[in-house]
């Protein structure tokens, strides 16, 4: 027996031992916790899955197999105008970026060979916050408001980290190394109105099936809420030609993946769930055993749904355990959330970007933690600063970060990170409360 | 012949040597593909989107998960 080995094994047994023997079982806070958690996951289940997280799923698959990194990495390399680089990083992690396992590459190769210092951070920075999932997720769950203050908050002090940080290293630059950058090969893809009518159609069709129900009984927003399927299924009509046209996949197989869609939209009008989920059935059975670029988009939107899914039930989960649905309590009394980052003063803001920074949030994550502190009294303004340093930021990910670009810039950096997400919430709140 | 997959903690750079391994296995080159977690190592490729394929110290695929038959393929053109 190698016990250099074995004793961590022997740790985690003896942890999960302790854990078991002094299980508060009975405990009503317990108990009442843990049905929370149930609650949640439930929630999650029934409102956010179908409607909003696949077709989510789908979008971001086709953003990785139809845009053209290549043309976008262009604008960070070594010979790009400054000016442009950092546009071009702070909005980039939209297409380039969905997990902190892509982020990080990306990170050190603008750093090392492309544009430099302040660009490669404002990528760092901004890619987690921008990209596709975390914006759709955050505007679903956290409101429109948190996630718009979200993506361009991100967008514009990922910009102001960047430049701080090139001024006070200015003296550094210039040890850049001198490689070629290599390149994703793509192929010659569709002229971009094709791409940009194809990725409107599945944008529309996830704007419109989630279009909630407004306060009043009239005006534009309820005439929208009222014909919102027609809306989806024109959108979805589109998408179908498009796939026809342009993909080349069959036209006998998009009727009769239709055909479903139609019947349960007709049989069952009153659950419009059903024609959704049959069509969204039909479309991977038509990708997944059609040929060439419509088996890649589902290859890759199924890569993200495996990879992102397991993360978020157990986020959920333990969101829901720790911190409860909104208006209920879980294990963390409400009292003592109130007292760290409820209302809206700097030390609460401070806290929350502070905590967010060194805590390890998986991918999506954060925004159904965040629920649960919302849902305790957390105010919205430290709310906003968590969401800014959080996602970014890890302990973890600070260390490979150290590892490439060194100790001190990583705490001037950090440090940056802290203060500006403090000060963005702090007049998020002041604003919006 | 060396063969290297650039890559760190994630599925698709699992995916992709895994079938490296099989395509090396199925052409009976009988040689160890090496997998390159260190992102300063991974840079220093050129290499920004993992996971990439490295034939002989030469980058000939990167940001993609090949089909074992797209491995032999790479690895016939580079012999």
């Amino acid at each position: 027996m190698d016990w250099k080995q074995e004793w961590k094994k022997l740790l985690l047994i003896a942890a999960v031992f302790l854990v078991a023997y002094f299980l508060p079982v009975g405990s009503a806070r317990f108990q009442n916790a843990v049905l929370e958690s149930f609650h949640l996951v439930r929630w999650y289940a029934r409102e956010h899955v179908l409607l909003c997280l696949i077709p989510a799923f789908f979008i971001a698959g086709a953003i990785a197999v139809f845009i053209n990194q290549a043309a976008v990495m262009k604008y960070l390399g070594g010979q790009a105008k400054k000016v442009v680089a950092y546009g071009v990083a702070s909005v980039s992690g939209s297409v380039l970026a969905v997990c902190s396992c892509t982020v990080l590459p990306l990170f050190s190769g603008i750093y090392r060979m492309g544009a430099g210092l302040g660009p490669a951070v404002a990528f760092l920075y901004a890619g987690p916050a921008v990209n596709i999932l975390a914006i759709i997720l955050t505007a679903r769950i956290l409101g429109l408001e948190l996630g718009i203050a979200r993506a361009i908050g991100a967008v514009v002090f990922s910009i102001v980290i960047g430049v701080m940080m090139q001024l006070i290293f200015r003296k550094e630059e210039g040890e850049r190394q001198k490689i070629q950058m290599a390149m994703p090969d793509t192929d010659e893809g569709r002229p971009l109105w094709q791409n940009g009518l194809y990725f409107a159609s599945l944008a529309g069709i996830l704007i419109f099936a989630n279009w909630g129900k407004p306060m009043h009984d009239h005006g534009l927003w309820n005439a929208i809420y009222q014909s919102k399927w027609l809306i989806t299924a024109v959108f979805a009509v589109g998408l179908g030609a498009m796939l026809v046209s342009w993909f080349k996949l069959r036209w006998w197989k998009i009727l009769i993946a239709a055909i479903p869609v139609i019947l349960f939209a007709i049989l069952l009008p009153e659950q419009p769930v059903f024609a959704f989920s049959a069509g969204v059935l039909a479309l991977s059975l038509v990708l997944v055993f059609g040929k060439g670029e419509g088996a890649e988009w589902f290859n890759s939107s199924w890569d993200f749904a495996r990879q992102i899914l397991p993360l978020l039930l157990f986020g959920v989960m333990v969101a829901g355990l720790l911190l409860g649905r909104v208006g209920q309590e879980g294990l963390i009394p409400s009292s003592w959330i109130d007292r760290a980052v409820g209302g809206n003063s700097l030390l609460s803001n401070f806290f929350a970007s502070f905590a967010g920074a060194f805590m390890y949030f998986a991918t999506l994550t954060e925004v159904p933690i965040l629920q649960g502190l919302i849902g305790n009294g957390m105010g919205k303004g430290p709310a906003l600063a968590l969401l800014l340093a959080g996602p970014a930021l890890s302990l973890p990910n600070m260390l490979v970060i150290r590892s490439v670009m060194g100790t001190k810039k990583t705490v001037v950096f950090v440090g940056l990170v802290i203060v500006m997400a403090t000060i963005s919430g702090y007049l998020f709140g002041l604003f919006f409360s | 012949m060396d063969i290297k997959i650039l890559g760190a903690n994630c599925t698709k750079c699992e995916q992709l040597k895994a079938n490296t391994i099989k395509a090396v296995q199925e052409l009976g080159l009988g040689i160890e593909v090496e997998k390159v977690v260190d992102l300063d190592k991974i840079v220093s490729y050129g290499v920004m989107t993992i996971p990439a394929l490295v034939i002989d110290e030469k980058v000939v695929s990167v940001g993609k998960v090949l089909t074992v038959e797209k491995v032999k393929e790479f690895i016939g053109k580079e012999r």
